[in-house]
């Protein structure tokens, strides 16, 4: 027993020394350390002044915002259709109903203001080759109202499913979940119809990779190949673990991200309670499995030894 | 024809018939392994287990796979393992057996090594042993394809591509084994056809060859001793049990069996719940895309150690290629262990530890493939390229000595130890004109030498060792 126990421990050695070289510490060599995300945003400054909400109502539309971004919650309509909106801008800008609740308000100022420098973009885009978007050139007392009116429409609580659409669902398709760069794909009546989505689709998707220099993935099945503390880490700033990301910084609040985590779990590990539930019960049947087969061997091998 | 009396029972009909009776006998109850023998020689069944588990789960996911390169990640990521009935388990089990049936197979085949299981009648056990890994590796690499992550395609890229080092053949055998100039829809399915069709019907017909191999010579023991099983048996049969020096394959030996069998499958388990990434590498969750390279590409964990023999060689040396000298040295690690029979001269079975400078070679061995698995992941820059270099001459070294260390011919042994002498060298002329300073990699060189040139003091001192 003793020898036998001996050989176990040396397996279990060997086998742990392996083990900890060609993943832990392969690993630790291949993606190098970073600092966990913090969702501070410290590199941006806030705004000095308080804002006003009531006055931000009539600011957003004063500055023109309302010219490219629809506000669906205060019936303030898209001026184009998504593909006619990526074919000028590149990517269809956002509806802004939700956006004060899933983007950290320091961080939305510093978008208004100079949306290239908060993206984290300033290597992609100069005076030659401009944001589609233009910084705000108005004053601190009206970028904080905006900011303020933003924030006071936005509800308290956005679902998973939202936050995901509003931080990331106008350049990721997310195919295991029906969500395509143009919304959620309908279910289709005639055939026709159907070629005419996937027409705007493509014709989307083309403008976004112009746009962007490249396709972005499909997020389906991100959380088993990135895993939740990567996207977390990359959604607060892109450039630091992947350097020359076409990826904006969309400055997510830590809440909303978390959110955007959870739905993608959601989608792309759907039975994740079910495994975590079930091995209890595996591993239970096979100890008791074991032990009655230790016992019944000690009764067997009492006559042989 | 022979004569049948008419049968009392459902069993005695069959009996008449199929002589059950006996085949029982034959198999199991009269079938005689040594009684002296520990947990290692119940690996066997864990391996059978292990594959059983690997065909009914491979049968459940085959019912929806489409080997299509369109539809082949979607259906196994979406339609199995999130709309079928617990095809995610079935997925889960298949991927992880896939990876721990290869631990199983180095302890089961170090076993042998250790215990020199391998000569004196049992060659022909050791030859279909290895037979059955390099078909499970074949099973292994073809199975890695189908999922058609970013891996599966990036590996099935650099691996069959490697064929083309072949001389003069090289270039027509990748294109006839992609069936395209490159990795595409047609290679995904002749994998998908190797994978579930004739790699696993091969692989049965070696099990039971395996197994027939196993009858004549019989399972070898702890202190290899040889058992006279013929007499030993009617011992048993008589009553002596306890002095018996063998026991039945049915119940005795199998009680053992199941019990190590239920602690594996804790463990293995455990695996496929909550800790499978070292199975289903997350990268493979990414979808092939032949127009991005992944950053780093390497292939499964039991591939690494003759990954790295191959990569080891990465600089010329003379008129060798780089390339040239790792692909043959790739292809000898992948045949050298089926020749490990007649590269042991010493005709004595005994395990390792009583063997002097066998025992030193052994755990040499383990240490230097353990050295390759670990640095065949890590990527090739800088010092850890010498290391592998280092590991991979090894490797040759350690294979290319044994005939002398087990002969006792210490001219031989020279003559390989002066070749090392001289790749090692080349290794250091290298070393120093890259990184500049050779004395790490000098103390490296040292440290292997000292324990190379040991081996032979040793077993000239140990009794028992080779003479």
């Amino acid at each position: 027993m003793n020898k036998e126990l001996k050989i176990l421990a040396i397996i279990i050695v060997l086998v742990g020394i392996t083990y900890w070289g060609i993943e832990p510490y392969a690993h630790s060599v291949m993606h190098p350390h970073h600092e966990p995300a913090t969702f501070a945003y410290e590199d941006l400054k806030p705004l000095k002044v308080k804002g006003n909400a009531q006055k931000g109502a009539q600011a957003i539309i004063n500055n023109g915002c309302t010219g490219c971004h629809s506000i669906k919650s205060q019936n303030i309509p898209a001026p184009m259709d998504p593909v006619s909106a990526s074919a000028s801008y590149g990517v269809n800008p956002p509806d802004l109903s939700l956006i004060g609740a899933v983007v950290d308000p320091k961080f939305l100022a510093n978008f208004i203001k100079n949306p290239a420098h908060a993206a984290l973009l300033d290597h992609k885009f100069n005076d030659k080759k401009p944001y589609p978007m233009p910084g705000f050139f108005g004053s601190e007392q009206d970028l904080a109202d905006i900011v303020a009116y933003l924030v006071s429409i936005a509800p308290k609580e956005v679902s998973e499913k939202e936050a995901f659409e509003v931080g990331c669902g106008r350049c990721h398709n997310l195919r295991y979940d029906n969500w395509t760069v143009i919304g959620e794909k309908p279910k289709f009546k005639s055939k026709v119809e159907e070629a005419d989505f996937e027409l705007k689709l493509a014709q989307y998707e083309e403008n976004l990779k112009n746009y962007l220099g490249t396709t972005p993935p499909d997020l389906s099945m991100f959380i088993r190949s990135r895993g939740p503390e990567y996207i977390r880490d990359f959604i607060e700033n892109p450039q630091k673990i992947l350097h020359g990301t076409a990826m904006p910084r969309v400055g997510l609040t830590e809440e909303a991200t978390e959110k955007v985590v959870a739905h993608l779990e959601k989608v792309g590990d759907r039975k994740k309670d079910k495994r975590n539930f079930l091995g209890i019960w595996v591993i239970g049947y096979f100890i008791i499995f074991a032990v009655l087969a230790y016992l019944w061997k000690k009764k067997i091998w009492a006559e042989v030894e | 024809m022979a004569h049948f009396e008419k049968a009392n029972s459902v069993y005695e009909w069959l009996d008449q018939r199929l002589a059950l009776d006996k085949l029982w006998k034959v198999l199991a109850a009269e079938y005689w392994i040594p009684k002296n023998i520990n947990f290692l020689w119940a690996m066997g069944v864990v391996l059978m287990t292990m594959f059983t588990i690997l065909v009914i789960s491979g049968i459940f996911l085959l019912m929806y796979y489409k080997p299509d390169t369109k539809l082949a990640f979607d259906s196994v990521n979406y339609t199995i393992m999130q709309e079928v009935w617990f095809g995610w388990l079935w997925r889960h089990m298949h991927a992880v057996a896939a990876s721990v049936v290869f631990l199983v197979i180095y302890i089961h085949m170090l076993t042998g090594i250790y215990y020199a299981s391998y000569k004196r009648g049992r060659e022909m056990i050791w030859i279909s042993g290895m037979l059955l890994f390099v078909t499970f590796s074949a099973e292994a690499f073809s199975g890695y394809m189908l999922p058609w992550g970013q891996m599966s395609y990036w590996a099935a890229q650099v691996i069959t591509n490697l064929f083309g080092g072949i001389p003069f053949i090289g270039d027509d055998l990748v294109i006839w084994i992609r069936g395209n100039f490159y990795v595409s829809d047609p290679t995904l399915t002749r994998f998908f056809m190797l994978h579930v069709f004739l790699m696993p019907i091969i692989i049965m017909m070696i099990i039971g060859l395996h197994f027939y191999t196993l009858r004549i010579p019989h399972v070898n023991n702890q202190d290899g001793e040889e058992i006279d099983f013929d007499a030993e048996a009617e011992k048993y049969k008589a009553g002596l049990k306890k002095e018996a020096k063998v026991i039945p394959f049915w119940p005795v030996f199998l009680s053992k069996d199941f019990f190590v069998l239920g602690v594996f499958m804790i463990f293995y388990f455990y695996l496929v719940f909550y800790h499978y990434d070292f199975a289903m590498d997350p990268i493979n969750f990414d979808p092939a895309d032949p127009m991005k390279t992944p950053p780093h590409i390497y292939p499964e964990w039991y591939f690494l150690w003759s990954y790295e023999v191959l990569r080891g060689f990465f600089f010329d040396v003379g008129p060798f290629s780089a390339m040239d000298m790792g692909l043959i040295a790739f292809g000898i690690a992948n045949v050298i262990f089926f020749f490990l029979p007649w590269f042991d001269k010493n005709d004595e079975v005994a395990p390792a530890s009583r063997r002097g400078g066998f025992f030193i070679w052994f755990w040499l061995l383990v240490a230097d493939m353990i050295i390759l698995t670990i640095w065949g992941k890590l990527p090739p820059t800088g010092f850890n390229a010498y290391i592998g270099y280092v590991a991979a001459v090894g490797f040759l070294a350690l294979f290319a000595a044994l005939p002398a260390l087990t002969a006792g011919r210490k001219g031989l042994l020279k003559f390989v130890i002066a070749t090392t002498v001289v790749l090692f060298i080349a290794g250091f002329l290298e070393y120093t004109k890259t990184l500049g300073n050779g004395f790490i990699i000098t103390l490296l060189f040292l440290v292997f030498y000292a324990l190379f040139f040991l081996s032979p003091v040793i077993v000239k001192r140990v009794s028992g060792g080779a003479r």
